[in-house]
């Protein structure tokens, strides 16, 4: 039996009268590629907030390889190997392109509290351009982030997460507001990524394609309650499933 | 057991001023999301119009109750002229840009009426003795208390009371309750933003100076009294919860009582038992008893 | 970088040579002002992490009167050994009073300052038997190196002990600008959930910034006291720390060499408006603030770093 690296158990979350997350409960072994799915507002953003403590549920367990976290914060969950990426593209709008991956390799290494030796060290700087290369943003190093177009914003927004080697990584809409064709590129050299470097994965996904693609399992979110999860091919074609998340049969 | 009164009584007539110098700092910052360190000044401009006022008038031989009157009155037309003032003419112009900057702008128009006042109302000490000397005093469990201080009281409720009327009963006030809660909401519901934020500024800037001029005829008004009110306003508001009336009044009345022991049972403490209630409160509910968590989205 | 460290010597050379080369009042100005901008740096350091505070001057003070007590109750005289016990007892006060303060931002941080330096300037007042009270107490003169001079001589050896300091200062604050801390203190300002969500932990990072900025707000206030002689309860009011403030805005909020020129330019005027216009004065610094703020945010430095900038490409 293999250890699950992501257990969520009866997980449970109102803001007022609204249902965010209804008794959710969620295996995830490593290896995956979970894609989670839903209409807006079924609570998905919330599930990834929920498993990285940015929100404390009011009821229900959350375990990281057995590892009960509910009541960690974000930090001390990224610190046991949790990357997140998000819908709206986190960065360090101020620093340039390779700042941002500096500053998340340095995090890595623990030495966020280093005062001496600077942040541009040859080392770092390579492992950064490294990482750059593999999502195409080699090119604008040395821009200010804020400058970067809407898909270089969510790129740099993964490979920031990427670069922390997380064992399991949070994606939250990874090619929302990116062209249609860009789409299968960023998912491709993500999962090709992610793939060589033995790391788990769950994405939040508006594209259906995109999920019936890459995905190895599909979960369908519906005001907070899981309504189907298994094998894409499955789960997509369901017509109850459809009628979920689109409105039609 | 007549203690307790004793300590009842302080309490309330210092919660009384407390809440009646700090509510109008919890109102701009609910609604417009400022901390408005110019506060201090407003506050001690309130206190200079109201004691020249009473001054002037009481040279001229007037109706000696009058002074009662003055007090409000120069302290809604000083705060109605440096509100708006103020909103339009400099804070306008910071909406949208970092907190940091903000608390800088406010701190610059700190600065620039402290040495206003400097300049219209001079160095030496206003003395605006008469309504504190006309109302006499009272006794109250055995013990002579200036009426003026139940004055002071009174002023502080009806100001809440007003504050609440207007909040919960007229419909620009549910308009800024509105606003409040949630601006961009508003705004998509046809609400005029630059309007709401004009006229609260306005009534807070009234409200502080409202505090200085009734504050006026119990001290000598002499620059920098507006620095050590705007640490007190801070305090209180912070331990009521930033943006709510409830919790300024309620800040208020804590920090009054807790002050009054302390003077009371343990006078080395009373400077700072202020600072004591506010940390004490902030390390159990770091957002203040009635402190809304704004959860960022993301 | 490197072409800016020359820059640096050569602008330590040429003060070196300042020292005896200038009149005796712009040498004692000039040292006033280095003190000063190491105050401001400590600003500008938790500037860099999106805080400001306005109350520096409890650091300032603390360590001022820290140096007053050693040398009155101790006989201590070595500045090299009161320096360093100075900007101690600054940290060790950062330490305790950064425990609350680390937790918060924006207006809390800045208001919970100010009301600490506030309560320490009611508590130098007030306990006016140790403390003098609002006269403060007298500072003996030092001996530098184990150089005792009097008069105009010790000043002077003084401005040399403020210039090594400064310059001390200024190096070390670059290297912490540079390295992984100070990066991911400005990133605290930038974006601080992702900080958080690249595990790092943010209210330790801020609580660092914090230490280092209470050790240099305390070096600036022990150089004061050795240069002025003297030491009083204003040090902790809240116009010291809005001076501060205001030297770091007028600075470009983020530039190490920006802080130190507005302070050197800062005490200059300082000292011509205080004589002309002493009722205006904070009049005039409230309104530069707000033309600084609202038509040149980069502060009066930027212009010289985006010259700087072009220079470099």
């Amino acid at each position: 039996m293999r250890t699950p690296i992501l257990e969520v158990e009866d997980l449970t979350l109102h803001f007022g009268s609204i249902t965010a997350a209804e008794r959710e409960t969620v295996i995830v072994y490593p290896g995956e590629f979970v894609g989670v799915v839903g209409p807006n507002g079924a609570g998905k953003t919330t599930l990834l907030n929920l498993i990285t403590g940015y929100l404390r549920p009011e009821r229900g367990v959350i375990r990281f390889w057995g590892q009960d976290v509910v009541g960690m914060k974000p930090h001390q969950i990224t610190a046991l190997g949790v990357g997140r990426s998000f819908q709206i593209p986190q960065l360090f709008l101020t620093l340039t392109v390779r700042e941002n991956v500096l500053v998340a390799l340095a995090t890595r290494e623990g030495k966020w509290g280093s005062a001496w030796r600077p942040l541009h060290e040859p080392a770092r700087v390579q492992a950064a351009d490294e990482v750059l290369l593999q999502f195409g943003l080699l090119a604008q190093a040395d821009r200010p982030a804020g400058e970067l177009p809407e898909g270089g914003r969510k790129l740099l927004d993964v490979a920031m997460a990427f670069a922390l080697r997380p064992r399991l990584l949070l994606m939250d809409e990874p090619t929302s507001g990116v062209s249609a064709r860009e789409k299968f590129q960023i998912m491709d050299t993500l999962l090709q990524a992610l793939r060589e470097a033995g790391v788990t994965a769950l994405f939040v996904e508006h594209d259906m394609e995109v999920v019936r693609r890459y995905a190895t399992r599909v979960l369908v979110l519906s005001n907070g309650r899981i309504l189907a999860d298994g094998p894409p091919g499955e789960v997509l074609d369901d017509p109850e499933v459809r009628l979920a998340v689109t409105g039609r049969r | 057991m007549s203690q307790v009164l004793i300590i009842g009584v302080d309490g309330l007539v210092f919660a009384s001023w407390l809440f009646l110098v700090s509510v109008g700092l919890s109102l701009i910052y609910g609604v417009l999301r400022i901390l408005n360190i110019a506060h201090g000044s407003l506050f001690a401009v309130g206190a200079y119009s109201g004691a020249s006022l009473v001054v002037a008038y009481s040279q001229a031989g007037n109706w000696p109750w009058g002074t009662l009157l003055a007090l409000p009155a120069a302290a809604v037309a000083a705060g109605l002229v440096l509100g708006p003032l103020v909103e339009r003419g400099v804070l306008r112009w910071t909406y949208g840009r970092e907190p940091v900057v903000q608390l800088l702008v406010t701190f610059s128009v700190f600065l620039i009426l402290e040495d206003a006042t400097k300049l219209l109302w001079g160095v030496s000490p206003y003395y605006a003795y008469q309504p504190y000397q006309l109302l006499g005093q009272v006794r109250i469990g055995g013990i002579d208390y200036p009426a003026y201080s139940f004055l002071l009281l009174l002023v502080a409720v009806v100001a809440g009371g007003g504050l609440w009327w207007f909040v919960r009963r007229t419909r620009f006030g549910r308009v800024v309750v509105a606003v409040i809660h949630d601006p961009e909401i508003s705004v998509a519901l046809g609400v005029n933003l630059s309007r709401v934020y004009v006229a609260t500024f306005a009534l807070g800037a009234v409200l502080a100076a409202l505090g200085g001029a009734f504050t006026a005829p119990m001290i000598s008004v002499v620059p920098g009294i507006g620095v050590e009110v705007i640490v007190l306003a801070f305090a209180v508001v912070v331990v009521g919860g930033l943006g709510s009336l409830e919790g300024a009044a309620v800040g208020a009345l804590l920090i009054g009582l807790v002050r009054a022991a302390a003077v009371h049972l343990l006078p080395v403490l009373e400077l700072f038992t202020i600072y004591l209630v506010m940390a004490v409160v902030l390390l159990v509910r770091p957002l203040g008893l009635f402190g809304r968590v704004e959860v960022r989205r993301i | 970088m490197r072409r800016g460290g020359l820059w640096a010597l050569a602008a330590v050379a040429v003060l070196a040579v300042a020292g005896v080369a200038l009149p005796r009042w712009l040498v004692f100005l000039l040292t006033l002002a280095f003190a000063k901008g190491v105050a401001v740096l400590s600003v500008v350091v938790l500037m860099r992490a999106g805080l400001v505070s306005f109350g520096q001057g409890l650091f300032f003070a603390a360590a001022a009167y820290a140096a007053g007590f050693a040398m009155r109750g101790w006989g201590l005289r070595e500045a090299l050994v009161l320096v360093p016990l100075a900007v101690a007892v600054a940290v060790l006060l950062g330490a305790v009073v950064g425990l609350l303060v680390a937790r918060y931002r924006d207006i809390f941080f800045a208001m919970l300052t100010l009301a600490f330096s506030m309560v320490l300037y009611g508590v130098l007042i007030k306990a006016y038997t140790v403390t003098g009270g609002s006269d403060g107490i007298r500072i003996p003169t030092p001996s530098v190196l184990g150089i005792s001079r009097a008069g105009d001589e010790a000043r002077l050896l003084v401005y040399y002990l403020a210039l090594v300091c400064t310059a001390g200062s200024a190096w070390l604050v670059t290297r912490y600008a540079q390295a992984p801390a100070g990066y991911l203190a400005w990133a605290v300002r930038d974006n601080e959930v992702r900080v958080a969500y690249l595990g790092a932990p943010v209210n330790r990072i801020v609580y660092g910034a914090f230490l280092l900025a209470s050790g240099l707000a305390g070096l600036g206030g022990v150089l004061t006291a050795l240069n002025v002689g003297h030491v009083d309860p204003g040090l902790s009011y809240w116009t010291t720390s809005g001076e501060l403030v205001f030297v770091a805005v007028l600075g470009g909020s983020g530039s190490v060499p920006g802080a130190l020129a507005g302070a050197v330019v800062y005490e200059v005027l300082r000292s011509y408006a205080f004589k002309y216009a002493p009722y205006a004065w904070q009049m005039m610094l409230g309104a530069a603030m707000l033309a600084i703020i609202l038509f040149l945010p980069g502060g009066l430095w930027s212009p010289v770093e985006r010259w700087w900038r072009r220079q470099q490409a």
